[in-house]
């Protein structure tokens, strides 16, 4: 290997035999052949996106059911198919994915390469995730929406005695879908983020929001079978006559719960570890202040992973489990307080000790909003770790306010922070700074109003998951229940100036600068929108901020040449990158990745024809679906072998 | 804890406003940051984690040892509850119990998981098909306490609540020996006209009363002394004579998509089963 180093300028300027190379074909058949991490990005934060207005507009038609007692908006059935797929669609539609789409958008930029290791997989990843969307959204045109909860507990989701209609059908083949859009997407970061990484780019230097992803990525490929398992056993006790969780033939439905939360906590955290990397990015971006404590926070995140998976049971606590079990499951829960104080001591430490006044821009804000909103619910978070207060509060209102604090606090504020604070990358415009501010404070003041008050109600005994109360339980618990409609109303207001803001500024905003913030990572080095090539040479770092290095002096210097290969000129029209060693990012070797193509998208649609197939209990379907499967496969293959 | 939790989280966010406003004169902070980030992430939370855990645990363990005097057997349904007393005396949705007395409750579910939670007499416990949980619980004073499920289970689950009627030794007594008796015979020709419709019709295959040979179904409550209860259906009806007739007549109306089937009775029958139902006390 030899390498020609050379100095480059802080912002590179284009090259345009590469973009030629990189980017996609006009009109469809490029958008549905397209590799590029970038657009596949964008497009999981779109439609993670749209899939948050929806379950948005279920939670309203909840509020709105919930304003007073006795209240007949929706009714009982409808209620409870719109609790079932808001948590649904938050969760796994929403939560998960848009997180997906910041790793598919940022991580490759921000390690310094051009693609993710895996293009067509990428692809495929982003097409699973729509259509297995689209399948748990087609139950609304069947008028067999799920009803059975979020969480799908049997023997009330397992039995069609119970259950009757194909709701809970589409609910367990979709989850169980989906789960390959997310598993495929983890293992591509994760090779990413190992051999993919800019020379010198040693694991020290990783931004910590790559760091981020890679935790969260380890996470879901330990934590996802568990859901799939889930999905797959209860569509068999439904549909195949298996009898996994039957009482009666010697099943246990308790086995489901464990499933269930095998996998369900360590996701709730999967989703908290990349929004504090967004955090960890954005707070020292605007307090001009490297990260306080580096180390210490990467090693939190870590550390998070690790305990994440020994706390299942504390879902479980009213299930009747061993007194020595409670025990050891609620000191674990509560020993999370420790990486997330380290983590939460080094913002706050961050923006004490900044060398400037931090700049409230939009971004900062809401990564703000999220501090206070996530600091209650952490406190909160240990209450109900305890298990003599948990047996109180547990399937209460008091627990939804505590994760609606942890998940809309701790992921949805950093998510918004991170679409303010990528936005101008991503679409070479500025968001209007005055709406952005406005629309922040709609969200923070109608958060807190909407949910502190679930706080009190659940102390005072209102559980979850009721579609009406009746009058007598005293005017405070009607008037806090009214008064937490009203906030949701606030929020979707808030949520809808921000909406507005996106669709506005992308096409009217101002032309937006490489880097608008001052920033610190490499993204920021290149135009704003990003070419399709995102660098032409790869930039030499010697730390996790290169950028303040070069501002503080340091020589830019870069990898333009490997092999007597110029990397800044395309050869022979195929897209070609470097990989690097896992450890030290050090060896460096050319590889052409494969070329856009169409497959992924046919094998994710084929894929649907036998979930279909499943749903439907059509062995014609999915018989045609594994045929189309069968091919789009070979298909595929195909196009990587001519290289 | 409520208080400390409110008392630390004040105390960080008065800091962070401060970090946020303050002018930088100087920015030398007193403390070496990463001073900083282990008295307050690492020393701080370990403290009162260790504190809470300790006091969580001893509650927990002493939670074990609470011995009952007086078993009830609990059993949920899809929506509502029965119960079952020592000597086989059944209601539903009412649990009986002497005040200052620990009684366990042994818990059970028919068909989908439940969660009994008596909010005001303490935490929530499961009922699960195919396993039972024991629960001990006791009120100090006499009184009557709402409880509810707490577990999804279906349709009907806001409208799946109980009372716990809690009464001094002897009135409990008394109105245990009262639950013991087979049903009253009807009285007045309206009253049996009643029983043979209840005979007749659907009512007696899902309902048992005691005493009546025909009546002896078991996927409803038990209706020996039905009048004697103050309330019907999980709650959703109060047990006056306008509360019967609009629970017999439009179950599906009152309770949408419960067990009960509207029942056709003329208005005639429907008079004459009410009669029947306000004899069984």
């Amino acid at each position: 290997m030899t390498l020609a180093e050379r100095p480059v300028p802080r912002v590179a300027a284009p090259f345009a035999a590469l973009q030629r190379t990189w980017d996609d074909r006009p009109g469809i058949p490029g958008m549905l052949e397209s590799v590029d991490h970038k657009r596949i990005g964008t497009r999981y934060l779109v439609t993670a996106f749209a899939f948050l207005l929806i379950g948005g507009v279920e939670a309203l038609l909840m509020r709105l059911q919930l304003a007073g007692p006795d209240a007949e908006v929706v009714g009982a059935q409808a209620y409870n198919e719109l609790m079932t797929m808001h948590g649904t669609t938050m969760i796994f539609l929403f939560n998960t994915p848009v997180f997906a789409g910041f790793g598919n958008y940022v991580l490759p930029l921000q390690v310094g390469t051009r693609d993710m290791a895996f293009p067509r997989l990428n692809a495929l990843s982003y097409w699973v995730y729509l259509s297995a969307g689209g399948l748990l959204y087609s139950s609304f045109l069947f008028g067999a929406v799920p009803d059975g909860g979020w969480f799908a507990y049997v023997p009330l989701s397992g039995n069609r005695a119970f259950s009757g209609g194909l709701g809970m059908d589409f609910w367990a083949v979709g989850i169980a879908f989906l789960g390959v859009s997310t598993t495929v997407g983890a293992i591509n970061f994760l090779v990413t983020a190992i051999r993919m990484r800019t020379p010198g780019m040693t694991w020290p230097r990783v931004p910590v929001f790559v760091w981020g992803v890679v935790v969260m990525s380890l996470m879901i490929v330990f934590a996802l079978p568990a859901i799939t398992l889930a999905g797959l056993t209860l569509e068999a006790d439904r549909n195949f006559g298996f009898n996994f969780f039957d009482a009666a033939a010697g099943g246990e439905p308790i086995l489901y719960q464990h499933l269930f939360w095998i996998w369900g906590h360590p996701e709730v955290y999967l989703l908290f570890i990349p929004a504090t990397g967004i955090v960890s990015t954005i707070i020292p971006v605007f307090c001009r202040r490297r990260l306080v404590g580096y180390p210490l926070v990467v090693a939190s995140l870590v550390a998070t992973g690790f305990i994440s998976f020994g706390l299942w049971l504390h879902h479980m606590f009213a299930t009747g489990v061993p007194a020595l079990s409670a025990d050891f499951f609620s000191v674990a829960s509560a020993l999370i307080a420790i990486p997330t104080g380290v983590q939460f001591f080094a913002w706050v430490s961050t923006i004490a000790t900044a060398p400037v006044r931090p700049r409230l821009e939009p971004p900062m804000l809401f990564a703000v909003g999220f501090l206070v909103t996530f600091l209650i619910g952490g406190m909160t978070g240990i209450m109900v770790a305890m298990v003599p207060f948990d047996w109180a509060a547990h399937d209460s209102y008091f627990v939804v306010a505590h994760f609606h604090y942890v998940l809309f606090g701790g992921t949805v504020f950093p998510t918004f922070a991170g679409l303010h604070y990528w936005f101008p990358k991503m679409t070479g415009r500025m968001l209007d700074r005055r709406t952005a501010i406005v629309s922040f404070w709609l969200i923070f003041a109608g958060f807190h109003v909407t949910f502190f008050p679930q706080h009190i109600l659940g102390l005072m005994g209102m559980p979850r998951r009721v579609y009406t109360y009746t009058e007598g339980y005293g005017t405070a618990f009607d008037v806090m229940n009214l008064i937490s409609s009203v906030g949701a109303f606030v929020i979707a207001a808030g949520i809808a100036l921000m909406t507005w803001n996106f669709l506005r500024s992308r096409r009217r905003g101002a032309e937006a600068p490489a880097d608008p913030w001052g920033a610190d990572t490499l993204e920021w080095s290149i135009s704003s929108p990003a070419p399709a090539y995102n660098y032409a040479a790869f930039a030499d770092v010697e730390s996790h901020a290169p950028l303040w290095d070069w501002d503080e002096g340091r020589t830019r210097t870069a990898v333009a040449v490997v092999d007597d290969e110029d990397l800044t000129q395309p050869l022979g029209g195929h897209h070609r990158t470097i990989v690097t060693s896992a450890l030290e990012a050090d060896e460096v070797e050319v590889v052409t990745m494969p070329s856009p193509a169409a497959w992924p998208f046919a094998l994710a649609l084929a894929s649907l024809v036998i979930c279909i197939g499943i749903v439907a209990s059509s062995w014609l379907i999915a018989g045609v679906g594994a045929l189309g499967v069968t091919v789009a496969m070979v298909a595929w293959q195909q196009g990587i072998a001519e290289r | 804890m409520s208080v400390t939790a409110t008392v630390i989280t004040l105390a960080i966010l008065i800091w962070l406003v401060r970090g946020l406003t303050r002018r930088r004169r100087d920015i030398t902070p007193r403390w070496s940051e990463q001073r900083l980030l282990i008295a307050g992430g690492v020393i701080m939370p370990l403290v009162v984690v260790t504190a809470v855990s300790v006091l969580a645990v001893g509650v927990i363990q002493a939670s074990e040892r609470t011995e009952p005097e007086m078993r009830i057997e609990v059993e949920g349904h899809q929506y509502w509850w029965e119960v079952t007393y020592a000597d086989g005396q059944e209601t539903a949705n009412e649990i009986h119990i002497p005040a200052g007395v620990p009684v366990e409750m042994v818990l059970t579910s028919d068909d989908v998981n439940h969660s009994f939670w008596v909010p005001a007499l303490g935490g929530k416990l499961d009922l699960i098909p195919g396993s039972t949980n024991e629960k001990v619980i006791e009120a100090d004073e006499p009184g009557v306490y709402e409880g509810l499920c707490a577990e999804y289970c279906g349709i009907q689950h806001a409208n799946m609540r109980f009372l716990i009627i809690a009464q001094p030794r002897d009135e409990f007594d008394a109105w245990l020996a009262d639950q013991t008796r087979p049903a009253a015979a009807p009285e007045g020709v309206e009253a049996r006209r009643g029983q043979q419709v209840f005979e007749q019709q659907a009512c007696s295959g899902c309902h048992t009363v005691r005493g009546n040979r025909v009546a002896d179904g078991e996927q409803g409550p038990d209706l020996t002394h039905v009048a004697s209860r103050s309330t019907l259906a999980g709650l959703a009806i109060v047990n006056t004579e306008a509360g019967r007739r609009r629970w017999v007549a439009h179950p599906q109306i009152v309770k949408d998509g419960n067990e009960m089937p509207a029942v056709p009775l003329t208005p005639d029958e429907l008079d004459a089963v009410l009669a029947y139902l306000d004899g069984l006390r």
